[in-house]
């Protein structure tokens, strides 16, 4: 996958959860998760198994904790498909 | 005396999500027309369920998508949740009240109490396998306030930003009509001036197999799945079980008034009592003496007697408990054979919704009250003789009659001898 598909995939994933749309539309990898798109905390959770779904990685609870903004995510899963390959 | 306007309380809006209709308009169609939601379910058949019919409100994904987000869709799978929301929704547009903004103050003087029995079982279904494969991690968020029992009154108050009492009643079948009463009460005592009430119940095996077991379900009509809910009949041998939810916005009249809302009706009065499983109460029974004077004391608090009772809506399940049910109403009201008051039974049109009847069956019984016409009860052409004994078989309606009515009592029983019942009065300027 290259890196733009990636990135897609993810604006894919994130959106249903997103509650600040203004933000969205303007995503940069130093979007933050919870504090710009004003994600749910208990919605963190479904993200992850989202993604863990939509790129058919595992995600472990260090990199989940990790996963504040935009980049951050897009990092970790790069990493996990790398591993993968 | 009369109480003040702060400790009177009245209905100010209904809603609906029943097996013979979604929404107040349908429902009140399928009401006037005797129309029946109860059908054959393929599932229980395969699931070898001596009773292969059921109540199941008929959802589409219009009216999923005019009421929830994609987002809310996405996490929402415990179906007695979804069909309370769906009919607390429809109650609050219907009385008026505003939806808030996200950013809006709670409204410290609303709140709810709504009640349910199963809501998340076939989630909670789910989440056990997940669980026990050594899944725990893929459960996911929202597991937790799909199966806790307060499941439903916590999407409530989120949904319309509730600030005062916001909880969840459980009584078995009597829950729903103990909601009602519980949030009058709390009205009454002045600590809200609007709360939203009902009850709600999911569907399917996991619900229903219990009773199954218990060989308390209708099983002789599994061909005919209109025909399998008889309350009063000579051969009522078994309950239909049903789902859904109903929902009341109870109100102070100072604060309706205020507003100037339109008035249902007012809850006069109401009781709940247990029959302590003695007697010839049991688990599954109601002791005679408890059920009694639980409808004298929803008497008492609503100052009616036993003669100014226009109509009864009934529990009514299609069981031997019928006629007992028949023979305590007429002993507490002290009133037999043409005397007695006209009776029906809603479960004959959407089967027994547990712990959503209560509440779909009080929306039905205010609806009859405000325009001044009875549904009929379906499949009691032949009486029970016990019944007849006790009752003219002019009192049980039906076919859809129309006269006026000032008081309609609505009583519930359940499971664990609890009994509730309540007194709905018309209203008039």
């Amino acid at each position: 996958m290259t890196e733009q598909e990636i990135q897609d995939q993810l604006k894919t994933v994130i959106e249903p959860y997103v509650q600040n749309q203004e933000a969205f539309e303007n995503l940069t990898k130093e979007t933050q998760l919870m504090e710009d798109l004003e994600v749910n905390s208990a919605h963190l959770v479904d993200i992850i198994l989202d993604l863990e779904e939509a790129f058919d990685v595992e995600i472990d609870d260090e990199a989940a904790e990790k996963m504040l903004t935009v980049g951050a995510a897009l990092n970790i899963v790069q990493e996990l498909l790398n591993a993968k390959d | 005396m009369m109480a003040s306007k702060n400790h009177r309380v009245v209905i100010t809006g209904l809603g609906i999500c029943a097996p013979n209709g979604v929404g107040m308009t349908n429902f009140e169609e399928a009401l006037r027309a005797g129309r029946s939601g109860i059908q054959h379910i393929k599932e229980l058949e395969e699931l070898n369920f001596r009773c292969q019919v059921g109540g199941i409100p008929p959802l589409n994904s219009e009216i999923l998508e005019q009421n929830f987000s994609p987002l809310e869709l996405k996490r929402l799978s415990a179906k007695g949740v979804m069909y309370g929301i769906l009919a607390a929704l429809e109650a609050w547009q219907d009385s008026g009240l505003p939806l808030p903004n996200p950013d809006d103050e709670p409204r410290w003087q609303w709140g709810t109490v709504f009640g349910t029995g199963m809501s998340g079982v076939q989630t909670l279904r789910e989440a056990i396998y997940k669980t026990d494969e050594g899944k725990v991690k893929r459960l996911g968020g929202s597991v937790v306030e799909q199966t806790m029992p307060s499941g439903i009154s916590a999407f409530l108050s989120g949904k319309l930003g509730l600030g005062n009492w916001v909880t969840s009643n459980s009584s078995a079948c009597s829950t729903g009509t103990e909601s009602i009463i519980m949030a009058a009460d709390h009205i009454r005592q002045g600590r809200a001036e609007i709360m939203l009430a009902g009850g709600c119940d999911a569907d399917g095996p996991y619900v229903w197999g219990g009773f199954d077991a218990m060989r308390v379900l209708s099983k002789n009509f599994n061909e005919a799945p209109t025909k399998a809910s008889r309350p009063m009949a000579a051969d009522a041998s078994g309950f239909v079980p049903g789902s859904g939810g109903g929902a009341l916005v109870l109100e102070s009249l100072a604060s309706a008034e205020k507003r100037g809302a339109t008035i249902y009706g007012e809850v006069a009065g109401g009781y709940v009592n247990s029959g302590g499983q003695r007697g010839n109460g049991s688990m599954t029974a109601p002791n005679n003496l408890g059920t009694q004077k639980c409808i004298s004391g929803a008497m008492a608090q609503a100052q009616v007697k036993p003669q100014e009772i226009d109509l009864i809506c009934g529990h009514l399940t299609s069981t031997m408990g019928d006629v007992l049910e028949i023979q305590n109403w007429s002993t507490a009201l002290g009133l037999k054979g043409k005397d007695f008051p006209k009776i029906n039974a809603l479960k004959s049109l959407t089967g027994h919704c547990l712990s959503a009847a209560g509440a779909i069956e009080s929306v039905a019984a205010i609806l009859q009250l405000k325009q001044n016409w009875a549904h009929p009860s379906l499949n009691c052409q032949n009486l029970h003789p016990d019944i007849l004994a006790q009752i003219d078989a002019n009192c049980v309606v039906r076919e859809t009659e129309v006269f006026p009515m000032q008081v309609v009592a609505k009583s519930s029983f359940g499971f664990g001898d609890v009994n509730s019942c309540v007194i709905y009065k018309s209203w008039k300027l």
